[in-house]
């Protein structure tokens, strides 16, 4: 008897606990991926591409479903270091021979442009201004150094150019600067 | 209980946690009057020198420039401009080796002094007269900036909405050797003050705390007797202590606050000015004239006279060592700043700059290089001395380890670099280099993150619009379309070109069929014509039968037109039949040239169709008593097409006429097609045009494709 009111009591615990699990399924549903905001916050959103995917936001979607962290240049170590840490797996070395980053950014050679546009309709983030048959330039500020712009350009008038350090920029070196106590 | 106010003016001061007690070594200096240096022979005058921006450039090279007179232009709040120390000319506006850590180039304005040392006009200000506006706007233009360190521009600091309970000048002076705000106290007290009058009208504030280290007695005793019977100057002498000079230790030292950690002193009610800036703006309102020199400590045993000297703004730093007798060593290190917070310099032409305090030239023996950093064996003396009460062991650790946001948990911004940690350290751990490092590099991570965020919004931006103009593109498309298909609808024209598509279609079939007898393609000829004339009759009585549409106006109007075209299309008809036959009768070599006329004629007949469909056309536009404005669109838009399909028919001809080498029948038949609509049609309208010249159009390429058989 005792048994059959055991059952019972469990029974209807479980069922109680299945209607709240199940209406917080609904009541509290996720709607996007967060894992994939979460990467997309962490990749550098230079949208070059050089993982393979047409921009950060894709690579982050592939990175969600299992690809490689090891796939962008621009971010290098630290952006698979926090990669790794999100993804609970193993920091890898970046992949392929390409260089780690060093800021670049594009730079046109005033003169050479035609006035083509072609550079303009490759940058993803809208860092080239001019007008077709007018010289155009690169916004330097802005622009993520994806060298998408270089490829396209019909006169190769383009140079990825690193950019120039500056005071606000500079970071401490540390064999630079003398440091002793005083001995009285 | 007595209020903080209270205790202030009992003259209680406080205690901040750590700090440390190097020997000072200000005995070298403080005993001697600031020196007056001979006019250097090249000025070096960075553009910037604050905290903040540059302003705009005034003068070209080659200019000459009085003393006093602006360099630049202040043109935003964070701008503060340079002054020209000298009178002289403008030699260069170029990079020039800056007076910072990284020694990196920065633009710079070379002057060659001219030795006259000649003023522009001045215009002292009365500041009991001016009204706070003024008087702010005279300390930007003056280029003052605040002469502690930091150099944040002092027209932002002085300008507060918000109540002021303490204005604490900084006249503490702290690190080793520097004596510079000590001998400008001792001997220029009077102007200090009325400076701190200045900033007090413009901040009144409940009471001034100038604070200053016990051992500058000579120093604190000239502020005192400058100051007098004002009321609420309070002079406090503090414990000589390193780092007391430092803003958040000062104010803990005189008002028992704390900053909280990423605020403001403003935000606890309280501004603190460098003894210095108050001379500064003391000269720039009563005596007009801007920051173009400062006095700096320059020290250190390898100089014969260490001494204080007023330097003007730009004078490189090889000129003041120089002037002091220089003897340098082997390896000579030179420091400006002192030797806590200091830096070294590579290239001894750096200018002195605003932030100029001391500049060091130290021997081997008296201040010595690194010696080898080794292990930390976690001691704990650092947090010991750590006036901002940090944990440096830890901060070292994750330092090392570029562990940001651990850093940010221990508080890495609120250390104030002032090197106690480093100098307690007995592994001597140059601790302050690992943080400046992390700090550079947690700025640079912030940029970064600014940066990418930036860019993903004009990427995002620049995707939405790629989106968009394709869906305006695909929108105006298929508006373009439905105005088609709306305008073919109503003219009534779609159905029956389809079918008189159709016809030619099934027509020219047929015709493939049968050989090139002469005799057959004449009798499917007249068959033609007595179809389409039937076609035409039928098609008369239809409309005549129609009274309300839409071709009523046309056809009261037309009949004549019609009866004209249609006259001379027969006529040409004729004609060319005439021709044909004459070239049946002929022998060969005339028939290249009448196939040649052949098709010449038809050329012309299909030009005159175009011409008279133009004219129809337009002869219906002018029908400006229409109902329907649709009807004149469809209208003109039939005649477009009737002279499109036209030209197309011309075309063909022409192609045909230029290879008439080998033919003799055909060439009559590629002028017969053309001819044919032209003769059949009585002419109603453009609509029969049309429907004419795409029936010559398909049999023109039916007979181009016979014609290799």
């Amino acid at each position: 008897m005792s048994i059959i009111t055991a059952l019972w009591a469990l029974g209807i615990l479980a069922l109680i606990f299945g209607a709240v699990l199940g209406y917080a399924a609904i009541r509290f549903k996720v709607d996007a991926d967060p894992l994939v905001e979460q990467i997309d916050e962490i990749l550098p959103q230079t949208q070059c591409g050089q993982c393979g995917y047409p921009g950060c936001r894709p690579y982050a979607e592939a990175i969600a479903n299992g690809d490689d962290i090891n796939k962008c240049p621009p971010g290098g170590d630290a952006t698979i270091k926090k990669l790794a840490d999100l993804m609970g797996v193993e920091a890898k070395p970046l992949d392929a021979a390409q260089t780690p980053a060093v800021k670049r950014v594009a730079f046109i050679r005033e003169d050479e442009c035609i006035g083509c546009t072609k550079c303009i309709q490759a940058c993803p983030v809208d860092a080239i201004v001019g007008a077709s048959k007018q010289m155009h330039t690169v916004i330097v500020d802005e622009c993520t150094g994806c060298d998408l712009c270089v490829e396209p350009c019909p006169v190769d008038c383009i140079d990825m150019v690193p950019l120039a350090s500056s005071i606000e920029r500079w970071k401490w070196d540390l064999n630079a600067i003398p440091v002793k106590v005083l001995e009285s | 209980m007595p209020t903080l106010f209270q205790h202030i003016q009992a003259g209680k001061v406080w205690d901040f946690h750590g700090g440390i007690h190097p020997p000072s070594r200000k005995e070298r200096t403080n005993q001697k009057p600031v020196a007056l240096l001979d006019i250097p022979d090249r000025l070096y005058i960075p553009l910037r020198q604050h905290i903040g921006v540059a302003g705009k450039v005034l003068v070209k090279v080659g200019d000459r420039v009085l003393k006093g007179q602006a360099l630049t232009q202040a043109d935003n709040a964070m701008a503060v401009p340079v002054h020209a120390p000298t009178s002289g000319i403008v030699q260069a506006i170029e990079l020039h080796t800056s007076a910072h850590p990284s020694s990196l180039a920065e633009p710079a304005l070379v002057l060659a002094p001219d030795g006259m040392d000649e003023w522009r006009p001045r215009k002292p200000l009365d500041p009991e007269q001016v009204d706070a506006y003024t008087l702010l706007e005279r300390i930007q233009e003056s280029g003052i900036s605040g002469m502690g360190g930091a150099g944040f521009p002092t027209h932002i600091k002085v300008n507060v909405k918000q109540p002021v309970d303490y204005l604490i000048i900084n006249a503490v002076e702290c690190e080793p050797y520097i004596t510079a705000d000590d001998l400008l106290m001792q001997e220029r007290a009077s102007d200090i003050i009325a400076g701190i009058e200045i900033l007090v009208k413009l901040l009144s504030p409940k009471a001034v705390l100038i604070g200053i280290e016990d051992d500058k007695p000579i120093a604190a005793a000239s502020l005192k007797a400058a100051i007098g019977q004002r009321t609420n100057y309070f002079v406090r002498e503090v414990p000589t202590k390193y780092p007391s000079g430092g803003e958040k230790q000062l104010i803990q030292l005189l008002t028992n606050k704390e900053v909280p950690a990423g605020r403001r002193p403003l935000d606890i009610g309280i501004v603190m000015q460098n003894v210095g800036t108050a001379f500064a703006i003391a000269q720039a309102v009563l005596d007009d004239i801007p920051l173009i020199h400062r006095v700096v400590t320059v020290a250190g045993e390898t100089l014969a006279q260490q001494q204080n000297v007023l330097a003007l703004i730009g004078t490189p730093i090889s000129d003041l060592l120089n002037a002091c007798g220089f003897q340098p060593e082997p390896q000579q290190r030179i420091i400006v700043g002192g030797p806590m917070m200091g830096f070294a310099i590579a290239d001894w032409s750096v200018p002195v700059v605003k932030t100029t305090n001391c500049i060091l030239a130290p021997t081997e023996n008296e201040l010595g290089a690194a010696s080898e950093e080794m292990d930390c064996i976690r001691c704990g003396a650092c947090a010991d001395a750590c006036p901002a009460s940090l944990l440096p062991q830890q901060l070292l650790w994750y330092s090392k380890a570029k562990d940001q946001d651990k850093l940010a948990e221990y508080n890495l911004s609120d250390c104030i670099e002032c090197g106690a940690c480093a100098y307690v350290c007995p592994s001597e751990i140059p601790l302050v280099h690992y943080y400046r490092v992390a700090k550079a590099e947690i700025r640079e991570t912030q940029r970064e993150a600014l940066k990418a965020e930036q860019a993903k919004a004009r990427f995002d931006a620049r995707t939405e619009r790629l989106e968009r103009e394709k869906q305006e593109r695909l929108e105006r498309n298929q508006q373009l379309a439905a105005q088609r298909v709306a305008q073919q609808q109503a003219s009534g024209l779609a159905s029956q070109t389809a079918a008189a598509v159709q016809q030619a279609l099934e027509r020219t079939q047929q015709q493939t069929a049968p050989a090139l007898d002469k005799e057959q393609i004449i009798a499917e000829r007249e068959r033609k014509k007595a179809e389409a004339l039937a076609y035409q009759q039928q098609k008369q009585q239809t409309q005549t039968a129609e009274p309300a549409s839409v071709q009523t106006s046309e056809q009261t109007e037309d009949p004549r037109k019609a009866a004209i075209a249609a006259a001379l299309a027969r006529a040409k008809a004729k004609k060319q039949a005439e021709a044909q036959s004459e070239v049946a009768a002929e022998s060969a070599p005339a028939e290249t040239a009448a196939s040649d006329a052949d098709a010449k004629k038809a050329a012309v007949a299909a030009a005159i169709a175009r011409a008279k469909a133009k004219k129809l056309a337009e002869a219906q536009s002018e029908e400006a008593a229409e109902p329907a404005p649709a009807e004149t669109a469809a209208s003109d838009a039939d005649a477009k097409k009737a002279a499109v399909a036209a030209a197309i028919a011309r075309a063909k001809a022409k192609k045909l006429a230029e290879q008439p080498q080998a033919e003799t029948a055909p060439a009559s038949e590629v002028a017969e097609p053309v001819a044919v609509p032209t003769e059949s049609t009585p002419e109603q309208d453009a609509k029969k045009v049309a429907i004419a010249a795409a029936i010559a159009r398909a049999k023109a390429k039916k007979q181009q494709n016979s014609e290799p058989l």
